[in-house]
């Protein structure tokens, strides 16, 4: 078994066991037991989804602090594009990566401006491998752990390339050893993220073994900062020129960016988890022909749509569409050897939802599912703390719940004893 | 210890918006008891083309699913209009659906052929007017 990790946490006292997370949650990864959520962590992609659905802020992402800044000599901030759509009326990118410097960072680099180096190589990539045709993108992380266990037969269909990020943080990081003279660990690379998802891929990549970059900061915290360092800067005369990354790069953000950066119409872009895996259930079926490229991203229109951002993700993709009009096509034209930008290993199947631990005992629990789904009332209520009577009657089978865990199973059990109780003091 | 499970399904005609549940359930439950991905990728697609031609020819019937440790087998029942000639059937690109269906993009004539494909094997019996039977086995 691979390394699991989820980058979602749950505040106990925050908790007040509804049933809203656990309906929500697309890999079924959440039960209410005692009155609390409990992820399993093997189930978990960091959809977020569950965070989203919280009304009790429950739920909350893990990601780093400002203070860890502290730890290093030097250090590289790695603005999302994402980023960029959180802010109103922008028109020069180099205000936010000027304003990042103010706010404490040594260096920005631009992750929109890894993205073009990205895309001109799937661009070859993808054309020299037709066999492999549809190839599903695999910069958004939820998407590679959600294929990882539950879609086996699509594994081979993966884009084996690091993500924009990766050849960021590869690239910052040596053009600052060259300028500033010191050693790799003194300096510090963060990513300013979206999303909760790549805090897991950042410490437990998939596809190689360890991610250049150093720590992830969410959106949400730094844009309050940040838009105070934006105000002093835009009054300022001389800007730096930081930008590496243009149109290209920019639309990385919102859903389908990244597949138009191929430059092929025959491709597919999906947002939204649950549309996600109704085009995974769907290729697999090899429903697809004509098909090169398949983008997909957990979340609602993209990295925009991030659950550590703070603006509409509609707006923001507005946002950032009106940013990339007078940008050029691509700018960034740094040549990275092929090596660095290809996955070391390959991404294996973790087959986590397997009932018995051979195909008699499968056999067995599966009849006994059916067996117990019959005698369920079907109503999906989830009070027993499973999203659904099927994920009930699973749980049973695996040992983890049982039968009056059913407040109907229970009643009617009730109803029963007391009955017999009635006619034996009759 | 149960060596065998029986899954059945009512599949019913004419309605494409529901074609495919079947198929995709059957799908869903072999990858959680753990069946290798070579094998739930033959029973999906096969099972799929049954299913889709039951509800495009025949309105639709039952497809039973028997699980086995050793082997799946599936059996598509349907009292639809038969096949005429079988042959001609299993022929690639060769169909009789309708337009509307086609519309809708199905009606390749693939069907019978890619459901012989991706079984180890298929038996078909059936009479003009009165129905089909197809069973198909894949081997674990």
């Amino acid at each position: 078994m691979g390394n699991f990790f989820t980058a979602v946490r749950l505040q106990e006292n925050l908790c007040v066991g509804c049933i809203n997370c656990i309906k929500r949650c697309p890999t079924e990864a959440i039960r209410v037991r005692n009155g609390k959520a409990m992820i399993k962590k093997e189930f978990c992609i960091d959809c977020g989804e569950c965070i989203r659905i919280c009304k009790h802020h429950a739920k909350k992402a893990v990601y780093d602090s400002l203070g860890e800044l502290q730890r290093f000599q030097y250090t590289i901030a790695l603005p999302a594009p994402s980023l960029y759509a959180q802010m109103n009326n922008l028109e020069d990118v180099n205000i936010v990566l000027n304003a990042l410097k103010r706010m404490g960072f040594d260096d920005v680099y631009e992750v929109s401006g890894a993205a073009e180096v990205l895309s001109s190589y799937s661009r070859v990539y993808v054309e020299q491998h037709k066999e492999k045709w549809p190839i599903i993108s695999t910069a958004c992380p939820s998407i590679t752990r959600l294929i990882r266990v539950r879609f086996p037969n699509l594994l081979e269909h993966l884009l084996p390339l690091k993500p924009p990020i990766d050849i960021a943080a590869l690239v910052a990081r040596k053009e600052a050893m060259q300028k500033t003279g010191l050693r790799s660990d003194q300096i510090g690379i963060f990513f300013i993220s979206p999303c909760p998802a790549k805090v897991t891929a950042v410490r437990y990549p998939l596809g190689y073994e360890h991610s250049e970059v150093d720590g992830v900061l969410a959106i949400k915290e730094v844009y309050p900062i940040l838009i105070k360092c934006m105000k002093e800067v835009a009054d300022e005369d001389e800007l730096d020129d930081l930008v590496t990354g243009g149109k290209i790069g920019i639309s990385w953000g919102s859903s389908g960016g990244e597949a138009s950066g191929l430059l092929t119409d025959s491709y597919l872009a999906a947002d939204g988890i649950e549309h996600v895996i109704r085009v995974l259930e769907d290729m697999e079926d090899q429903k697809f022909s004509n098909l090169e490229f398949i983008e997909l991203n957990a979340c609602s229109g993209g990295c925009v749509g991030g659950v550590l951002t703070v603006e509409n993700p509609y707006v923001a993709r507005v946002k950032l569409k009106r940013l990339r009009k007078y940008m050029p096509v691509a700018r960034n034209h740094t040549t990275i050897e092929e090596k660095d930008l290809l996955w070391d290993n390959e991404v294996e199947y973790e087959p986590v939802f397997t009932l018995g631990e051979n195909m008699s005992q499968s056999i067995s629990m599966m009849a006994k599912m059916e067996e117990l789904l019959e005698s369920f009332p079907g109503l999906d209520c989830g009070s027993c703390g499973a999203p659904t009577c099927k994920a009930l009657a699973e749980d049973i089978v695996r040992g983890a719940a049982k039968e009056t865990d059913c407040i109907h199973i229970f009643r009617e059990k009730m109803i029963r004893l007391s009955s017999e109780l009635g006619e034996e003091n009759l | 210890m149960n060596e065998a499970i029986k899954l059945t399904y009512h599949i019913s005609g004419d309605d494409f918006t529901r074609a495919g549940e079947a198929s995709s359930d059957v799908k869903k439950k072999l990858k959680t008891m753990g069946v290798n991905p070579v094998a739930v990728r033959k029973v999906a697609i096969s099972m799929y083309e049954g299913e889709i031609n039951m509800v495009i020819h025949a309105n639709g019937g039952v497809i039973d699913v028997i699980l086995t440790p050793t082997e799946i087998t599936m059996v598509l029942k349907d009292h639809g209009p038969g096949i005429a000639d079988v042959d001609l059937a299993m022929q690639a690109g060769y169909s009789t659906a309708p337009d509307k269906v086609r519309a809708l993009g199905f009606g390749a004539g693939m069907g019978l052929p890619n459901m012989k494909k991706y079984s180890d094997s298929m038996k078909i019996e059936t009479a003009v007017n009165v129905g089909t039977t197809v069973t198909m086995v894949v081997k674990l």
